[in-house]
């Protein structure tokens, strides 16, 4: 899950370093990610995962770091 | 019980404002445009004072901008774009049997390269890709903007004017500027006799993208507006506002500093529509009874 996290940050994520290079729990707004961006991430998880995230969810904090994208999954997939 | 008058029935009865077959579109008497012409010689000598460099855009601008200032995705309801006609004789033929019977005849036209501009900053921006002068450069502009939003309330029109203070530089200037014109715009307004508010926008964002944009504006402070009670004391009226909009137009379009880095940008605008009904609102419909005060700040 972490990889696919990963590609979707990587293609639309508009971060200005490697993703390769954030921590899972790094901020990634604080390194650099706009909140447009965020949103271009939280539509194409919901393509890759084949999920919809509810009202409640559609907050900055979902989609903060890997870990919180990964927690936020876990909850939808029930993995 | 019955109601009485609206704000607008006050408007059109006193013929400042002469309502359309579409709602939100009105024709403007010169009681009003001379409201509107007393703001603009306020806003004006405020720009020049600043060192603006001034700049009057169309009501229309090409619609790539739509898509590269991200207007599309976040008031996806709110463009208009302009359709026009480009086909032979015989669609000429059927365009018009088309309106003879009441029919669609707008699907004989194609969207043009054109749309309507939604806020009167967006022309500016991609006129300014490249390296910007030391410190910055501050801009004013002036125009009409539209938005598709039908309503009987006069302080939502479809088509209006906005000014707006612009500047566009690095990251803490573009703040410092927005910070600095916000108390200026309120204390403008108070010279005029408004009593005024400085509250967080909360912008209507489309949909499920659009709840988490408007949250991010939030959290982030980066918009705020300026209130009035226009109809009541409780759902008070934006009548200005002030953006930071940290690199989203300097990204797109290309607009670097003279330090090498991505230009962030803030805005301020008046809304000059609705500080002139927020004016007749509180001052009465005969400018003539105004406070002198008031008066001597837009007209002597």
């Amino acid at each position: 899950m972490d990889e696919r996290i990963r590609t979707i940050l990587r293609e639309y994520g508009q971060l200005p370093l490697e993703v390769d290079k954030i921590g899972d729990d790094d901020d990634l707004y604080q390194a650099g990610m706009t909140s447009h961006a965020s949103v271009n991430v939280m539509l194409a998880l919901e393509d890759e995962f084949d999920i919809e995230f509810p009202e409640a969810m559609l907050a900055k904090g979902t989609f903060e770091s890997v870990a919180a994208i990964r927690t936020a999954l876990g909850e939808l997939i029930g993995a | 019980m019955t109601e009485g008058p609206t704000f607008r029935d006050e408007l059109v009865a006193a013929g400042i404002l002469v309502p359309t077959a579409s709602d939100g579109i009105y024709g403007r008497s010169s009681v009003y445009e001379d409201i509107v012409a007393g703001i603009e010689r306020v806003v004006n000598a405020t720009a020049a004072s600043d060192g603006t460099v001034s700049y009057r855009f169309p009501p229309v601008m090409p619609r790539s901008v739509l898509e590269q200032s991200g207007y599309l995705s976040s008031f996806p309801d709110m463009i208009g774009t302009v359709s026009t006609f480009s086909g032979d004789n015989a669609d000429h033929k059927r365009l018009m049997e088309a309106a003879r019977s009441g029919g669609e005849w707008t699907s004989f036209l194609q969207a043009s390269e054109v749309s309507l501009c939604p806020a009167v900053c967006h022309p500016l921006y991609p006129t300014l890709g490249g390296t910007l002068p030391e410190g910055g450069r501050r801009y004013d502009v002036s125009g009409w903007c539209f938005r598709n939003e039908p309503s009987l309330d006069p302080a939502r029109m479809q088509s209006f004017r906005q000014h707006d203070l612009v500047y566009v530089g690095d990251a803490e200037r573009a703040r410092d500027n927005r910070d600095r014109w916000l108390q200026l715009g309120a204390e403008i307004l108070e010279s005029l006799g408004l009593a005024v508010e400085i509250v967080v926008a909360n912008d209507p964002f489309f949909g499920r993208v659009g709840r988490m944009l408007a949250e991010s504006q939030r959290s982030e402070t980066l918009k705020f507006e300026i209130v009035t009670p226009m109809h009541s004391a409780e759902h008070q009226t934006a009548i200005a506002s002030a953006n930071c909009h940290l690199d989203h137009f300097g990204e797109p379009f290309g607009i670097v500093t003279a330090e090498g880095e991505v230009a962030h940008s803030c805005c301020f605008g008046f809304g000059l529509d609705r500080i002139t009904l927020a004016l007749l609102r509180t001052h009465g419909l005969h400018p003539g009874t105004w406070p002198a005060t008031t008066r001597d700040r837009l007209w002597s």
